[in-house]
């Protein structure tokens, strides 16, 4: 029996090695998961990278079920949805799993991107993931937001409007531009059919380009951890952190307690509450699109209420340049600011735990003003909330702007010189 | 003496080298570039959608005064609002508030570049594309004279438009310090009778 076993391993073990020869398996293994050492003491926010990674795999999966009811024609798209959710078995469930799904992309994203900024992941030498990941987030909200358009209910029709007018400010070229991007002089039949290729090929290709860039760039410089030292300045004499853990199978054994917690929400979400009020699937969505309708109260999905209402909130011309545009520039800078977050940060430390006061009193006002803003764009314009929106845009581009500043004052706490953990 | 020649030639060479490789790549990115173009082009409005533009015509004559109905035009609203002689009246009473009161950056016929937006022979009659200037919504009407919670305490009636606040009077004249900043377009229109024709003109002036 014995004999037997070790025949058994000693045939898998020649197996691998000719494997091994010809495409580096076991090298590539070892390399991202049985010996890449991450910090022993990872928290709650470091569930947010793999489960980033689950829900990826989700939308792809459904997405490819969606498309084959789905059609992509402004005749049909509003009928073949109904049909989805109607007449196809589990269609509904398809559905919901994805339009659930989508929103709950954009709250692991936001807590991944919090995750690093209290934990100071995006300074050196970690900036070109910060980045990449940035550029991973741009990528996301355009796929969401070609996504949304498909349902071709009037919500999706006013929305798309809305944001493809945007490029409209951009001078001279703006008109051209817009145009382009419809591939009519209205939202048509053609923009849909163009969305939709964006939506199903070329933007599920790029993010997970993205996504494996992202990784490789990780694990080229080592995972932060919630001390924000270096793990690597103490080894054994193999080298290996004094630490750090494999990440396998110590963190995927972890992560899939992180999976469990998920699915138990998210499939709740899905199935008690799929439309979540009106914040996943709006009211207004259930109309068919009609070019001749603006719906009543025309909101953004929630994950894009706070750049929307960066966006309202400005109503002045300045330096003979008009409201309109200043909106669309402070909108976009919103966004590209975060891209600049590694070089405006100039704390000696990473970890909130060893930040300065100004700091952590900073990032509580820049989270607020977030919120606030997110929930004013959900809600009508009025002479108050637009004072609140233009309150908030300051406080948001304070956080940024005035970080140089802020980050270099205080008292920071002395750093440990071995990572923290409590033992269990 | 040979080896400086041979280390002379080598430099030449790598410098022939760089120019070729410079060369050859830069007419690899050119090609590419024109080999990219035709898929850049397929993007722009089809044939088809450049002939859906054609006019449409409507009998005004069923509208009543303070009434306004949509139609369609190039898959855009337009707005067609007979207004009574109170509307008219109240369209002088908020002109220092407008940004653009005498339409000078908006864009409308000549024939429509008056208080009232409107052909001086139906000056009651307001043609206008339904488009918020801001980012294109379609703004809501305000046809009541008085209070309103978007349009103010002391309005006048108007257009407000939902998506981002920017509102405008009863001849789709844009307010100060709101996101749009011109007027709502006019678009070209003639009359045969009762029935009005958007989208052309005849290249009238008056």
């Amino acid at each position: 029996m014995a004999i037997h076993r070790h025949d058994n391993h000693k045939s898998a073990n020649a197996f691998m090695e000719w494997v091994d020869r010809r495409i580096p398996l076991t090298k590539v293994w070892n390399e991202h998961l049985a010996e890449y050492y991450a910090a022993k003491n990872f928290n709650f926010w470091y569930y947010f990278g793999s489960l980033a990674i689950l829900v990826l795999v989700i939308q792809i999966f459904t997405g490819i079920f969606l498309t084959m009811h789905y059609k992509p024609d402004a005749a049909l798209a509003f009928a073949s949805v109904e049909y989805i959710m109607r007449d196809v078995p589990y269609g509904w469930l398809m559905r919901y799993l994805h339009s659930t799904g989508a929103s709950a992309f954009f709250v692991i994203i936001y807590l991944h991107m919090f995750r690093g900024l209290i934990y100071g992941s995006h300074r050196e030498p970690r900036e070109l993931v910060w980045l990449i990941g940035c550029v991973i987030f741009v990528a996301l909200m355009a796929e969401a937001f070609m996504g949304y358009l498909l349902p071709w209910g009037n919500m999706s029709y006013w929305g798309a409007q809305v944001i493809i007018s945007l490029f409209d400010v951009i001078p001279y070229f703006g008109p051209m531009l817009t145009e382009w991007i419809r591939g009519d002089f209205v939202i048509s039949d053609a923009t849909l059919n163009r969305f939709f290729a964006f939506h199903v090929i070329l933007l599920p290709l790029v993010l997970i380009v993205l996504v494996f860039l992202h990784l490789i760039a990780l694990h080229q410089v080592g995972s932060n951890n919630p001390d924000g030292i270096d793990i690597f300045e103490k080894v054994d004499e193999d080298g290996k952190p004094l630490d750090g853990i494999a990440f396998h199978p110590y963190y995927t054994v972890k992560d899939i307690v992180g999976v469990c917690g998920f699915l138990i929400i998210y499939l709740g979400i899905v199935f008690f509450a799929p439309e979540f009020g009106g914040i996943f699937l709006e009211k207004d969505n259930f109309a068919p699109a009609n070019s001749l309708q603006t719906p009543p109260d025309i909101v953004p999905l929630w994950y894009f209420t706070p750049y929307y209402s960066i966006l309202r909130a400005n109503t002045f011309n300045f330096f003979w340049i008009d409201a309109k545009i200043w909106g669309v520039v402070f909108m976009a800078l919103s966004i590209v600011v975060f891209f600049l977050l590694p070089w405006l940060d100039r704390s000696p430390v990473k970890s909130i735990r060893y930040r300065s006061m100004p700091f952590k009193i900073a990032l509580v006002i820049f989270v607020a003003a977030f919120i606030l803003l997110g929930w004013l764009g959900m809600n009508p314009v009025t002479e108050r909330n637009t004072l609140l929106a233009q309150i908030g845009s300051v406080a948001y581009f304070a956080f940024f702007f005035l970080m140089p500043w802020f980050t270099s004052i205080g008292k920071t706490k002395p750093l440990p010189d071995r990572v923290t953990q409590h033992e269990h | 003496m040979a080896d400086n020649i041979v280390s002379d030639t080598s430099v030449e060479d790598k410098k022939r080298r760089r120019f070729l490789t410079g060369i050859t790549a830069g007419f690899g990115a050119v090609g590419a570039g024109i080999a990219l173009t035709p898929f850049v082009l397929s993007m722009q409005p089809s044939e088809r959608a450049k002939n859906a533009g054609a006019p449409v015509s409507y009998d005004f004559s069923k509208i009543q005064p303070g009434q306004m109905v949509k139609v369609e035009w190039r898959g855009k609203p337009v707005v067609l609002l007979k207004r009574t002689e109170a509307m008219m009246l109240g369209l002088d009473k908020i002109e220092d508030r407008l940004a653009d009161p005498t339409s000078l950056v908006s864009i409308q016929p000549a024939y429509a570049q008056n208080d009232a937006r409107a052909d001086a022979n139906n000056a009651d009659l307001l043609v206008m594309l339904g488009v918020c200037t801001h980012l294109g919504c379609s703004p809501v009407e305000k046809l009541t004279v008085g209070p309103d919670p978007e349009m103010g305490d002391d309005s006048q009636g108007g257009f407000f438009c939902p998506c981002h606040g920017s509102k405008f009077d009863l001849s789709g004249r844009v307010y100060k310090n709101v996101p749009a900043t011109s007027n709502m377009e006019v678009p070209p229109y003639k009359y045969d009778g009762n029935v009005i024709t958007i989208g052309e003109d005849d290249g009238r002036t008056a």
